[in-house]
């Protein structure tokens, strides 16, 4: 029987890692990620979690520790945010490049300058490319139920990728709701101990982490993107196990919400989905036929998933807390590149919304839809448009 | 020469070989440090060495040189790979293992300072080898924050206005022991029986332990590759390095050096320093000699 407990995304992510069984954590305290190891520590402090706790002096370190600590067989968890995610950039392709299945949580916030605590996406958005499986959360359940997902996708022998766990600063991280807790034997019976062959060995020595010479290092660099890709099977399948055992299955790399019928298609990504799924509700009851594709998985990319959207007289829209200075948002981009590659001309338009943490509310979410509908019979602007702008553009 | 009771009974050394097959310069004082060190740990231990000469030299794919589990890490990150190693063995209940480190002096005064500094203040059980050669020689040769004055870099080159490396080194022992570490020694490879004691001390300690090894660099100082050890023993001589332990909060110089020597012979048989003027050798000696009377005033002599 799973317990139902009143927990925030933070302490959701914290009672995930206890059920998962990390054996060593190191983390830097950054807002607004500290309530995970908040938890984290005053669990272990009472006994309820046994793991090894490192007090790190910076990000880089805390990355760079679980990567020594990964070496030698353990499980590990870390968590960040922000600036702290950036100044780990260096360890976040070392971690990919030298295939330690880490398993960490990044509060999605704004980046300085101007300084911000609240959410937006670029901070991971911006790091999309350093070869970890990227996954957004859009609520405190599906958070816990991730960050098991997480481990056993990152230790599949096959991927062994790290897994960066992303949650909306605030909006989710601080948000609370009634959490379904799995009983620890039927996490233990899911996820199993860590074993992995190619770790560090007393009796069998290894040298890890290497330089390699033109010969041979685009040969390593194939394997990184191969592993990626063929975990998009590995996560659906996953994910269709984790429902099995736990009741919950949130549709692998994408959830859809009433698509199928939609004429306005929009694609979001982490908590806004859960707005959105309304505000669909409410458009549908004035005739509007709406639908949301939520973006679980940003790497590996659902690129078949996105493709299979495209229909005729049908239009998609990309709503996301992120921008790529001086093109448009890198959602969009990839949104636009799985339909190219799938032969399909199809335009869509591109909203940019909730930057340094402004809100985006129900009527913003509709405009783009009444956008979208417009757009199914006339052709409008295709530039990215900014949500809720206070300068004219 | 003496080096008072610190003497490692060399009979007992292996002769097994834990770092060979390496491309490091002739007489590189560096790998000599890592091959000696090793050799002290034995089998069960795991070494972490950031990007570097001995990284370069020792883990080109598939030619790996290490004959126990050894993994590079970032440049700034030898102490927190070497802190998140010891608590993986924690966590899996190893105990009957060394954890060590050979950075460079670039990848521990300068970028890999905070690590080990973090290391320190947690008092993780690892050792912390320093292997200072006195710039970043990997890269060819630019200044560190434990270049000496004078010396010249290619970031400090010969200039018609200005020559030559204007600070001088960071007290690294003296940094490390502020943080009130478990063990902190200086050594030399010109004093091998006395460095091998300091790793077999640090080996048995159980909090962190540093030693910072004056390990000179044919290529990088400009002497001829066969006078590695006679340019360690010089260095010492002089008083331009020394010798000591710091242990429960005491300094303790281990070797006295008695009358020191002038530097002149030192310096000029470094190409690095042959340019120096008579004024500036001049001010060199003298912040040696405001460092030894701190030494004789604060320090343990044996």
């Amino acid at each position: 029987m799973q317990s139902k407990m009143f927990l925030s995304g933070n302490e959701a992510v914290a009672w995930g890692v206890k059920l998962a069984r990390p054996q060593v954590i190191a983390a830097y305290p950054i807002t607004p990620q500290t309530i995970v190891i908040e938890r984290l520590s005053e669990m272990i402090a009472n006994g309820k979690f046994n793991a090894e706790y490192l007090h790190v002096e910076s990000e880089h370190s805390a990355l760079s520790a679980m990567m020594g600590a990964s070496a030698i067989g353990a499980r590990t968890f870390t968590a960040t945010s922000s600036q702290g995610l950036l100044y780990m950039a260096e360890c976040l392709h070392y971690a990919s490049g030298g295939r330690f299945p880490i398993v960490m949580m990044n509060a999605n916030r704004s980046l300085a300058l101007p300084w911000s605590i609240y959410g937006d996406q670029r901070d991971s958005l911006s790091l999309l490319d350093c070869g970890w499986i990227q996954v957004y959360s859009q609520d405190a359940q599906e958070s816990l139920d991730l960050i098991i997902q997480a481990y056993k996708i990152a230790e599949n022998q096959s991927i062994l990728t790290p897994v960066m766990v992303n949650l909306d600063g605030f909006v989710l991280t601080h948000t609370y709701e009634p959490v379904s807790v799995p009983e620890q034997d039927k996490v233990d019976e899911f996820l199993p101990p860590y074993v992995n062959p190619y770790t560090m060995d007393l009796d069998n020595p290894k040298n890890l982490a290497f330089s390699s010479t033109p010969e041979d290092n685009m040969e390593f660099k194939f394997m990184q993107h191969r592993a990626i890709v063929e975990a998009k099977t590995i996560i659906r399948d996953i994910d269709i196990s984790y429902g099995n055992s736990f009741g919950r299955y949130y549709g692998g790399l994408v959830a859809n919400y009433l698509v199928e019928d939609a004429d306005c298609v929009l694609i979001t990504l982490g908590s806004i989905s859960g707005t959105a799924r309304s505000v669909v509700d409410e458009l549908r009851k004035e005739g509007i036929q709406a639908g949301i594709c939520r973006i679980r998985y940003m790497r590996p990319f659902p690129d078949e998933e996105i493709a299979s959207l495209a229909r005729d007289n049908r239009a998609i829209g990309v709503l996301e807390k992120d921008i790529s200075f001086g093109y448009e948002g890198t959602v969009a981009t990839n949104v636009k590149s799985a339909l190219s590659k799938a032969g399909l001309k199809f335009p869509i338009l591109n909203f940019i919304a909730g930057l340094g943490g402004r809100s985006i509310n129900r009527n913003d979410i509709k405009k783009a839809f009444v956008d979208l509908e417009r757009h199914r019979s006339e052709a409008v602007a295709e530039a990215v448009q900014f949500v809720n702008l206070g300068v004219a553009t | 020469m003496s080096t008072g009771k610190n003497k490692y009974a060399l009979r007992t050394l292996t002769d097994n070989e834990y770092f060979f097959g390496h491309k490091a310069c002739g007489g590189c004082g560096g790998s000599l440090t890592i091959r000696l060190a090793l050799k002290v740990l034995g089998p069960r231990t795991i070494t972490v060495l950031p990007a570097g000469c001995m990284s370069a030299v020792g883990f080109i794919f598939p030619q790996m040189t290490f004959d126990i589990n050894a993994i590079i890490s970032t440049f700034a990150g030898t102490a927190s790979m070497l802190s998140g190693i010891r608590a993986g063995l924690n966590a899996r209940g190893i105990k009957d293992c060394h954890v060590v480190g050979f950075a460079g002096d670039g990848g521990t005064a300068d970028i890999g300072l905070q690590a080990l500094s973090g290391a320190i203040d947690r008092n993780d059980r690892i050792i912390y080898i320093c292997y200072d050669n006195e710039a970043y020689m990997n890269t060819g040769i630019q200044k560190s924050g434990l270049t000496p004055q004078g010396a010249i870099t290619t970031t400090t080159p010969f200039g018609s206005s200005v020559s030559g490396c204007r600070t001088s080194k960071k007290n690294m022992f003296e940094i490390v022991a502020a943080h009130g570490i478990a063990y902190a020694a200086t050594a030399s490879v010109g004093f091998i029986p006395d460095l091998l004691y300091k790793v077999e001390k640090a080996k048995n300690i159980s909090g962190t332990s540093y030693i910072h090894v004056f390990a000179p660099c044919p290529t990088g100082w400009g002497y001829e590759s066969a006078d590695t050890l006679e340019v360690s023993r010089d260095a010492v001589a002089c008083g331009l390095w020394y010798l000591a332990e710091f242990e429960n909060g005491q300094f303790r110089l281990n070797h006295n050096p008695g009358k020191l020597a002038p530097i002149q012979s030192y310096l000029k048989s470094q190409s690095r320093f042959k340019h120096l003027q008579q004024q500036e050798i001049e001010l060199i000696e003298s912040s040696r000699d405001v460092m030894w009377k701190k030494i004789h005033r604060e320090w343990l002599i044996e």
